[in-house]
């Protein structure tokens, strides 16, 4: 019976990621902050920055905002801190001995990240709708916006991931959601670029995150401008392979720490 | 039971052989070049005290470290060179119970059967099996996180059985378990050796475990194998009957008076007991009671033993009683 090399690499991926799907719902604390958080956010913003909507003509700040909410509900939304408690209890180690393939260790846990991302788009997309926020894009934007929501909330799952791999510190895997801030603030997530001077104004310019928002915002505002979207999915494919990267070189540091 | 590489299983050939096997950490030698071979349905301990190198060879063995010198095969394979084919045929229930809190028993059984290739039925079908073998009755159902340690340590033991493998390593299976615990930790380890003829390379730092449930015992001493073969035969090389006495009292010279006494070997002060060793207790006991009688210690009790692991295990490693609890306990 235990002959065979083990399940194969598609199987141990739906495994490992439907043992992390299982986990959410009984750890709801871990998913719930990625929903107030935002939701927050966008009415703290909308409140005290919605005279720049009253002094643009047809401009609506809410659909502005909504794409930097959903950024701030999905970007560092991974189950790191999980996989730091495997590897400080072991049970990443009884995984390791098994012939699970190692690579879907890290890919098993990223595709139970998409689905929570995914799912979590959803309230904070219900939230925009509610007050008024509409796509011009239609259904297929709606769905654009979604998905391009996970694989941004995809790519940089890669960087907790390659701390916790990399450390097994819960502290440092905490420590590390800090970069996001910089790469939030330092872009045009809360005011149009055109309202941005002097060094902000260059540093959002090479901030991919500005790009990032702006492919959503077209999504919602300005309709399906290839351009945009293609400088969107430029930003995301220049982060996640720096982030995937690092994860993985994490992931096999991890498992050759012993070799 | 012949596989694709012409290893005929649990049948015959070394379920685990290890040549020369030497493993640095830094400038630390935690192996320092062991060879030993385990049979097929043999049941092995490997004895040392804490940080001798048994947990780092177990890894070795499960491949989760690999050698710096030397070779090691498990049960047919490489555990450098084929460490898939190796994985998939051993179970390892390692010093801490390796588990999720956040799954139930079972979740996390039928994950471990998933990832070993099991089908749905079979996963089934060996859940029940090793359910029945670790006796955690409707327990299994609830999250891991609600268990006593004696249950952690029976459903990791499960998690190691589920793909049902040829070679089962246990490190260490059962510390901090209480006694209750343990008991049935050893009966459930016996069962699996002689009724299934598992292959089990057991590490334990109790030489009483050992001593109960190896067919053979090697001892390890700073990374070096010191000392390899039946309890019984490793109690005869010893070759020496023990005196002890609980005393209490304190007299400086008193181990230096016994050692000079004829017919007596050693003396020792252990943890409040003086253990003399002598090659014919008989003889000796009369002057070791009245040199003890000569001097300022109150006498509590005086006993005549044959030799125990833990004498082979004093002499081999030259651990002191004063070192591991277990090897205290051992004794008694």
């Amino acid at each position: 019976m235990s002959r065979g090399p083990g399940a194969g690499f598609i199987r141990d991926t739906a495994t490992i990621a439907g043992r992390a799907l299982r986990q959410i719902p009984r750890e709801p604390t871990s998913v719930l902050p990625a929903v107030f958080v935002p939701a927050f956010f966008y009415a703290v913003n909308l409140g005290a920055l919605g005279i720049i909507e009253r002094t643009i003509a047809g401009y609506s700040f809410k659909a502005f905002l909504l794409p930097m909410a959903i950024a701030f509900a999905v970007t560092g939304m991974s189950r790191a801190p999980k996989l730091v408690t495997d590897i400080q209890g072991g049970y990443f180690d009884r995984l390791c001995m098994t012939p699970v393939r190692r690579l879907a260790l890290l890919l098993g846990l990223m595709v139970a990240d998409v689905a929570v991302i995914v799912a979590l788009c959803l309230p904070v997309l219900a939230i925009g709708f509610g007050l008024g926020v509409r796509f011009t894009t239609g259904a297929a934007g709606v769905l654009a916006f979604i998905g391009f929501s996970a694989l941004w909330g995809l790519t940089f799952t890669g960087f907790p991931y390659a701390v916790a791999l990399r450390t097994g510190s819960p502290a440092a895997v905490s420590a590390c959601y800090v970069i996001f801030f910089p790469l939030f603030f330092l872009s045009d997530a809360e005011v149009p670029k055109q309202f941005l001077t002097g060094w902000f104004s260059t540093i959002a310019t090479y901030n991919p995150v500005t790009y990032l928002l702006n492919a959503l915002r077209a999504l919602i505002a300005t309709g399906w401008q290839t351009r945009v979207l293609l400088e969107g999915v430029a930003s995301l494919v220049g982060i996640g392979i720096v982030s995937m990267t690092l994860a993985l070189l994490a992931l096999n540091g991890r498992l050759n720490r012993g070799q | 039971m012949q596989d694709d590489d012409g290893y005929p299983g649990s049948g015959s050939g070394p379920a685990v052989q290890v040549e020369g096997l030497v493993r640095h950490f830094g400038r630390t030698t935690a192996l320092r070049g062991v060879d030993l071979q385990v049979k097929a349905g043999e049941m092995y301990g490997f004895l040392g005290p804490n940080g001798a190198g048994k947990s780092t060879l177990i890894r070795i063995l499960c491949t989760l470290v690999h050698p710096s010198e030397g070779r090691a095969v498990v049960a047919g394979h490489d555990v450098v060179s084929e460490p898939q084919e190796v994985r998939a045929r051993i179970g390892c229930a390692l010093q801490e119970a390796a588990l999720d809190d956040g799954q139930t028993g079972r979740e996390l059984l039928a994950l471990q059967g998933r990832l070993y290739g099991l089908r749905r039925r079979e996963i089934r079908r060996r859940l029940d099996e090793v359910l029945d073998l670790v006796s955690i009755g409707d327990a299994i159902d609830r999250r891991i996180g609600t268990y006593s340690g004696g249950m952690k340590r029976r459903v990791d033991l499960a998690a190691a059985l589920v793909h049902d493998p040829e070679v089962l390593f246990l490190d260490e299976p059962t510390t901090g378990l209480d006694p209750e615990s343990r008991d049935r930790v050893w009966i459930e380890v016996t069962r699996l050796n002689r009724q299934l003829g598992k292959a089990i390379f057991l590490t334990t730092q109790y030489l009483e475990e050992a001593d109960a449930l190896a067919d053979r015992v090697g001892i390890i001493s700073q990374g070096r194998l010191v000392a390899e073969g039946t309890p019984r035969s490793l109690k005869r090389d010893v070759g020496r009957d023990v005196i002890e006495a609980d005393v209490i009292g304190t007299d400086p010279t008193i181990l230096e008076r016994l050692t000079n006494l004829d017919g007596v070997d050693a003396a020792s002060n252990e943890a409040g007991r003086l253990v003399v060793s002598t090659p014919d207790a008989a003889a000796a006991l009369s002057p070791v009671a009245v040199e003890l009688g000569h001097s300022g210690l109150s006498v509590k009790s005086l006993t005549i033993r044959t030799p125990s692991l833990d004498d082979v295990f004093r002499q081999m490693t030259g651990t002191p009683q004063e070192g591991p609890e277990s090897l205290v306990g051992a004794t008694r």
